[in-house]
């Protein structure tokens, strides 16, 4: 129960990393984020399961504000989010996120899409930078494809290359957005090889995903969401063995039986 | 072809002057397009809105209007102004005035580029802290530019071409001289016509080899 307890302290705790209060979300007259209250400690390996359409995704981008909240507040070590701007953008530079499309920069090589961030954003210079992105790629198992197009690369590679262009930022906290639903099962495991290891290293990580081995090995507290609402937040092995709720329960069967 | 051949010189001339105001026309609106396509994508609403109407407003002005607003409507409210006898007010005012004009295309070609580029690229170079404007410069403006070659080579194709309307306002480009030597020479007007429609076909040529180069260099990097 020790992870949950975590999760259940308020923002005040100094180990509270990321904190989200009474966070609602309307697209139109959709309500897709419903009083979202969850404490992400540093360190933490969070993954958020639920079925299509259940606002996972959507808080996932709501925690370095690529979609923007309606009401409550988000706290990222301790600063509330700013509004569009300056601020933002700084503040998104400590936040990695990794997208179920890799969103690597079409127009530059491997290597830049790596450097890019540390280069224009962090002002590092480019030896330096460089240097620092050969060793990710490295790290992530790509430095051969380094002065490669991201086209000509296989999806898992992309996504890799993805992993190591955030990381190039050092972030505080890793956003996986669904990070292997666009893969074929060959590569979804190359990918996932790296984030447990991430997760090993003692990266704090908020993982989007439909993968329950990967929950079940890295995951330090799992959450269900469904309709825009937290049902159920436990640690892996007990979410596993004995969920809850029915809605869990239900959405377990169904994705288990296979 | 004796009238051609023995105004040679002049029609040369003509033609490079067409050439001056073409480059110093073009980068005006490269320049100022990119800004106005900046604005129009830009998170800001009076920065939409002003970008959206200078191109509403210029893209619906005949280029020919707008070039007499600049030739005898500007000298009215006090501006004048010429660097020598050959960049005279009559060239600057054509410049500017062609500039601003195609400006609005050039605005529009690339805001075609921007919207056919996934939503996921800027996203990308946002969620890595780029601001609005270094996410525009490094991200999407680049990517945008190779994808609007072919629109954009049209847009200055049609620059060139419309520099002989400069000719209403007495800049001596070579629309100017076919007119003269049309005037001159009233029983060899054929011959004048092919050999300066020859002329701008040759412009047109460069510019279109141009935009064929942009085009395969910018395919290698996809």
């Amino acid at each position: 129960m020790t992870e949950a307890a975590t999760a259940a302290t308020p923002a005040t705790d100094t180990d509270a990393l990321v904190v989200l209060t009474g966070v609602n979300k309307w697209f139109g007259d959709l309500h897709v984020l419903k009083d979202i209250n969850v404490t992400i400690g540093r360190g933490e390996v969070v993954v958020v399961i639920g079925p299509s359409g259940s606002g996972k995704s959507t808080l996932c981008r709501a925690i370095n504000r690529l979609e923007p909240i309606n009401e409550g507040e988000i706290r990222l070590d301790g600063v509330p989010l700013p509004a569009e701007g300056k601020g933002l953008a700084k503040l998104r530079a400590d936040v990695g996120m990794v997208f179920q499309s890799f969103n690597l920069f079409a127009h530059k090589t491997v290597l830049d899409n790596v450097m890019l961030g540390p280069v224009k954003v962090r002002r590092r210079n480019a030896g330096e930078a460089k240097k620092q992105a050969l060793a990710l790629l490295e790290r992530v198992g790509v430095a051969e494809q380094a002065n490669k197009y991201p086209a000509q690369l296989s999806g898992g590679q992309q996504q890799r290359v993805a992993i190591a262009r955030a990381l190039a930022m050092q972030p505080k906290v890793m956003l996986f957005d669904e990070p292997t639903s666009a893969l074929d099962p060959e590569m979804i495991k190359e990918v996932l090889d790296v984030m447990v290891e991430l997760a090993q290293e003692g990266m704090t990580m908020v993982v989007v995903t439909h993968e329950m081995g990967f929950a079940r090995t890295a995951a330090n507290r799992v959450m269900f969401m469904d309709e825009g609402k937290i049902l159920e937040e436990a640690q892996p092995q007990e979410f596993f063995t004995s969920p809850k709720t029915d809605r869990a329960k239900d959405f377990l069967g169904k994705i288990l039986t296979h | 072809m004796q009238v051609l051949i023995d105004n040679f010189d002049l029609i040369l001339a003509g033609f490079v002057k067409t050439l001056w105001l073409l480059l110093f026309a073009g980068l005006i609106a490269l320049v100022l397009g990119t800004v106005l396509v900046a604005m129009r994508v830009s998170p800001v609403a009076i920065m939409r809105l002003t970008g959206t109407a200078y191109v509403n407003l210029v893209r619906n002005t005949p280029l020919l209007l707008i070039l007499f607003i600049f030739s005898f409507g500007l000298p009215d409210v006090g501006f004048a102004y010429e660097v020598n006898n050959y960049f005279n007010f009559f060239f600057i005012a054509a410049t500017t005035g062609l500039g601003l004009y195609t400006a609005a295309f050039v605005c529009e070609a690339l805001r075609s580029g921007i919207n056919s580029i996934p939503v996921g690229q800027a996203e990308a170079a946002r969620a890595i802290g780029m601001p609005f404007a270094q996410s525009m410069r490094a991200v999407i403006l680049p990517q945008a530019f190779r994808a609007v070659v072919p629109p954009l080579t049209s847009t200055y194709i049609a620059l060139a071409k419309n520099t002989s309307v400069a000719l209403a306002i007495g800049v001596t480009e070579a629309a100017f001289i076919m007119k003269k030597l049309n005037n001159n020479y009233a029983t060899a007007r054929w011959p004048i016509f092919f050999g300066f429609a020859l002329g701008y076909m040759i412009i047109v040529w460069g510019i279109a080899a141009l935009g064929a180069l942009a085009e395969r260099r910018g395919a290698l990097q996809r």
